[in-house]
């Protein structure tokens, strides 16, 4: 790290913020003048990779919002807070779908991170030695099993098995409104097994199976670089395993879990296609998680893309960039926390 | 990190020890298995479970697979805790408790996504024993054939010229945005960063919207192969680079350093030094964000439309890719479509695995790491060297103090033995 910085010093823009850099301020040679033109080219050439790098991710957000122009003056602020999707009778809103989305990736986050905690706790200090290698490597192979191999999975066996837990969970805890089911009675067996089918809940499930491994593979980097110092300090102080987790491990790490949690939370709210193939849409705002019907940003626009007009497309376009804005504010926390925590790259130094 | 072991070698007596002086310096144990916490470990299981079958069977209106086994997972626990608490204090017992419920954690997740693997490979077994799966596409087929007609060779073409065309694209470009974030750093290069970051989790419909309303709406161009390779392109370009600058900054600043003291130009530096060093970590970069590229599905369902016919030209007419097979075949309410389509998931899946095996043999070395014939190769080039330095200074000059008539001769064969990569030829004197 350290070292990068010294060569970097070199560069015209000598700052002040390289660190490390008092030991090669008395250098004699004066670089500067010892670069020639392939140098300068070669710079140029960089320089000029980053602007187009920068022009592309810039253009996302800008040719979105040139095409949801249209759509986005037509509603104004009911945008925001109409639940039905009609846009060619001028009456449509991403409340409905947006609040699916939150939805779906609360539960997906609320049931993934603490297996991805544990598990990346697992791999870090408590699986036996010559395990971890192969874990990790596991991890990282589930974080690239492609999304529809997950949506398959959803639509074909979770959906069947999971009906048992969500009528469990709706007959004892029916009492909080998130876990209601309209039409169903607590204990009563005759009720339709279809009400709990294509729920936020079951898509949930299976996009929390899909950032798990996300999740845990920054949690784990995080937490395998605590440093080793404090953790035998811990247990020369006596400290058990836990007791050194938590004592050290946890708290190093907290940057890394927040940051680790938002990064899946991104990933969860731009799902697309597993979500696609388990919900049944439905265009109100639907809090109660066991039920069948929900929505959301990315599969509203998987869905009618095709049939779409001109400002139904808009509509769609203006539907994601509301996606692109949220996931980037969430993106953007995520990496300002850990950026600032003691965790992550920044403490090797 | 290597530091902790399972027993810390540091000398550390138990700490209830009374006699402590007396005693030789024993590893104080943590973790690992001992006799007893296996006995009351197997103790608790068998009376959980029993607990829980009393439970169900006699005393409580309880019913269900699911309940009954997170029950008895609970009364595991009470017991466990309570056959632990017998012999050690509370500081132990927790640990003890938490140890299970991590080794718990972690038995769920994967067991949950070798659940998912092994149900797509084993739904695919239908369909993947047909040699015309693979050979055939399924414009001839219609959705009640039999699995002996059609195939995905139309959807493996599509993947694999959208996969090339967005490597094409995003290889060049990553790897030199990498470069630039770590070579020429600044307010500029860190602002790159930032956004770069950001990015990484872009939604992919996202990059699908931003395609389609640049090439297909604003340029009025058809939705084809090429849209769909520039929209995964989009969505794989920040994961390439973040990946790549990770290991572009893992490069030992003393190669870098040498080469910078032997006078190299940055440019030099950059392509003879950084980039042979971190080879095998940018290999890894970019196998990794192709195996993300080559199964997404939303972008190319928004750029590249359908198709059953086999097309090879990305430049016109639709084109489809093996997520995006996957994702029409089960839409579809025909038990064979579905086959089909577990089929290519499969196909899919053990695509991804191939290329993430070979990220894992190519990046498993770190940065400066050399297979032996990579060595040899360095080794060779670095006599070629030493003999063309020689040569150069051959008559009389003194940058180099040794004798210019014995140098050219027996330089090269010194320096023929040493294999180490970091060292440059210039370093020998």
């Amino acid at each position: 790290m350290a070292a990068t910085h010294h060569e970097s010093d070199r560069t015209d823009s000598d700052r002040p913020e390289s660190d490390g850099s008092e030991s090669d301020r008395p250098a004699p040679r004066r670089p500067r003048a010892a670069r020639g033109l392939g140098d300068r080219i070669f710079r140029l050439q960089l320089t000029a990779t980053g602007v187009v790098v920068l022009a592309i991710m810039a253009a996302v957000g800008l040719f979105l919002l040139l095409r949801a122009a249209q759509a986005l003056r037509a509603t104004g602020f009911s945008f925001l807070t109409t639940a039905e999707w009609q846009p060619d009778v001028h009456h449509f809103g991403i409340a409905a779908v947006l609040s699916g989305t939150v939805l779906i990736a609360a539960v997906a986050v609320a049931l993934s991170v603490p297996l991805a905690v544990g598990t990346a706790l697992f791999i870090s200090d408590v699986a036996p030695r010559p395990l971890r290698r192969t874990l990790v490597t596991m991890v990282d192979l589930m974080a690239a099993v492609p999304s529809v191999v997950y949506g398959l999975w959803g639509l074909f066996f979770l959906q069947q098995h999971v009906i048992g837990l969500s009528r469990w969970l709706s007959d004892w805890f029916g009492w909080i409104p998130l876990f209601t089911v309209d039409g169903t009675q607590p204990g009563e067996p005759l009720a339709s097994e279809s009400v709990y089918t294509a729920s936020t809940f079951v898509a949930g499930i299976v996009v929390a199976l899909m950032v798990a491994p996300i999740q845990c593979s920054v949690m784990r980097e995080v937490f395998t670089q605590a440093p080793a110092g404090e953790r035998e300090g811990a247990y020369a102080l006596g400290a058990t395993r836990w007791g050194m987790i938590r004592s050290v491990v946890l708290p190093y790490g907290k940057g890394g879990i927040i940051g680790g949690t938002m990064l899946g939370l991104g990933r969860a709210l731009g799902e697309t296609i597993a979500v696609y193939l388990i919900i049944s849409p439905v265009f109100v705002i639907q809090p109660h998680i066991l039920q069948t019907g929900s929505n959301s940003v990315s599969s509203l626009i998987a869905l009618h893309y095709g049939d779409a007009s001109t400002f139904g497309m808009s509509a769609l376009m203006a539907a994601g960039l509301a996606l692109f804005l949220l996931t980037l504010a969430v993106n953007f926390t995520a990496s300002s926390i850990v950026a600032r925590s003691r965790s992550g790259a920044q403490s090797e130094a | 990190m290597t530091v902790v072991e399972e027993t810390t070698t540091a000398p550390v007596e138990a700490p209830a020890a009374p006699e402590a002086a007396e005693l030789p310096d024993r590893p104080r144990r943590i973790g690992g298995p001992t006799r007893s916490g296996v006995l009351s470990l197997t103790g608790a299981a068998v009376s959980g479970f029993c607990l829980t079958v009393l439970l169900f069977g006699e005393l409580a209106p309880f019913s269900g697979v699911l309940g009954f086994t997170v029950t008895a997972y609970l009364a595991f626990l009470a017991v466990y805790a309570v056959l632990t608490g017998l012999e050690e204090n509370g500081q132990a017992v927790r640990d003890r408790v938490m140890t299970v419920v991590l080794w718990t954690a972690a038995t769920l997740l994967f067991s949950g996504l070798a659940l998912v693997v092994g149900f797509t490979a084993w739904r695919g077994r239908e369909a993947l024993p047909h040699g015309n799966f693979f050979t055939q596409d399924m414009q001839a087929s219609g959705p009640l054939d039999p699995l002996t007609h059609g195939g995905i060779l139309h959807a493996m073409l599509g993947s694999l010229i959208m996969i090339t065309i967005a490597l094409a694209i995003t290889v060049p470009l990553g790897l030199t945005c990498a470069v630039y974030l770590n070579q020429i750093p600044g307010r500029f290069s860190r602002f790159v960063r930032t956004i770069v970051e950001a990015m990484t989790a872009l939604p992919s419909i996202v990059a699908g919207l931003m395609v389609y309303a640049t090439w297909i709406l604003i340029l009025g161009m058809q939705k084809s192969g090429l849209a769909a390779a520039f929209a995964i392109s989009v969505m794989m370009l920040p994961i390439v680079i973040r990946a790549a600058d990770v290991v572009l900054r893992l490069v030992p600043g003393n190669l870098t350093e040498a080469a910078e003291a032997l006078g190299a130009p940055r440019w030099r530096t950059v392509w003879h030094v950084v980039l042979p060093t971190a080879r095998s970590g940018l290999a890894t970069a970019v196998i990794l964000g192709t195996a993300r590229g080559i199964g997404e599905t939303s972008p190319v369902l928004l750029t590249a439309g359908f198709t059953a016919a086999l097309n090879a030209d990305p430049t016109s007419g639709p084109m489809i890719s093996l997520p995006l097979a996957v994702f029409n075949f089960v839409k579809s309410p025909q038990p064979t479509m579905i086959a089909r389509g577990f089929g290519a998931a499969a196909v899919l899946m053990a695509l991804v695995l191939v290329l993430f095996a070979i990220a894992r043999v190519i990046g498993g070395r770190g940065p400066g790491h050399q297979t032996r014939r990579q060595a040899r190769r360095t080794a060779r080039a670095s006599r070629r060297d030493t003999a063309r330095f020689a040569e150069l200074h051959a008559p009389g000059l003194t940058l180099f103090e040794a004798d210019p008539q014995v140098a050219p001769f027996d330089r090269p064969t010194g320096s023929a033995t040493d294999e180490d990569p970091g060292q440059k030829p210039g370093e020998t004197h």
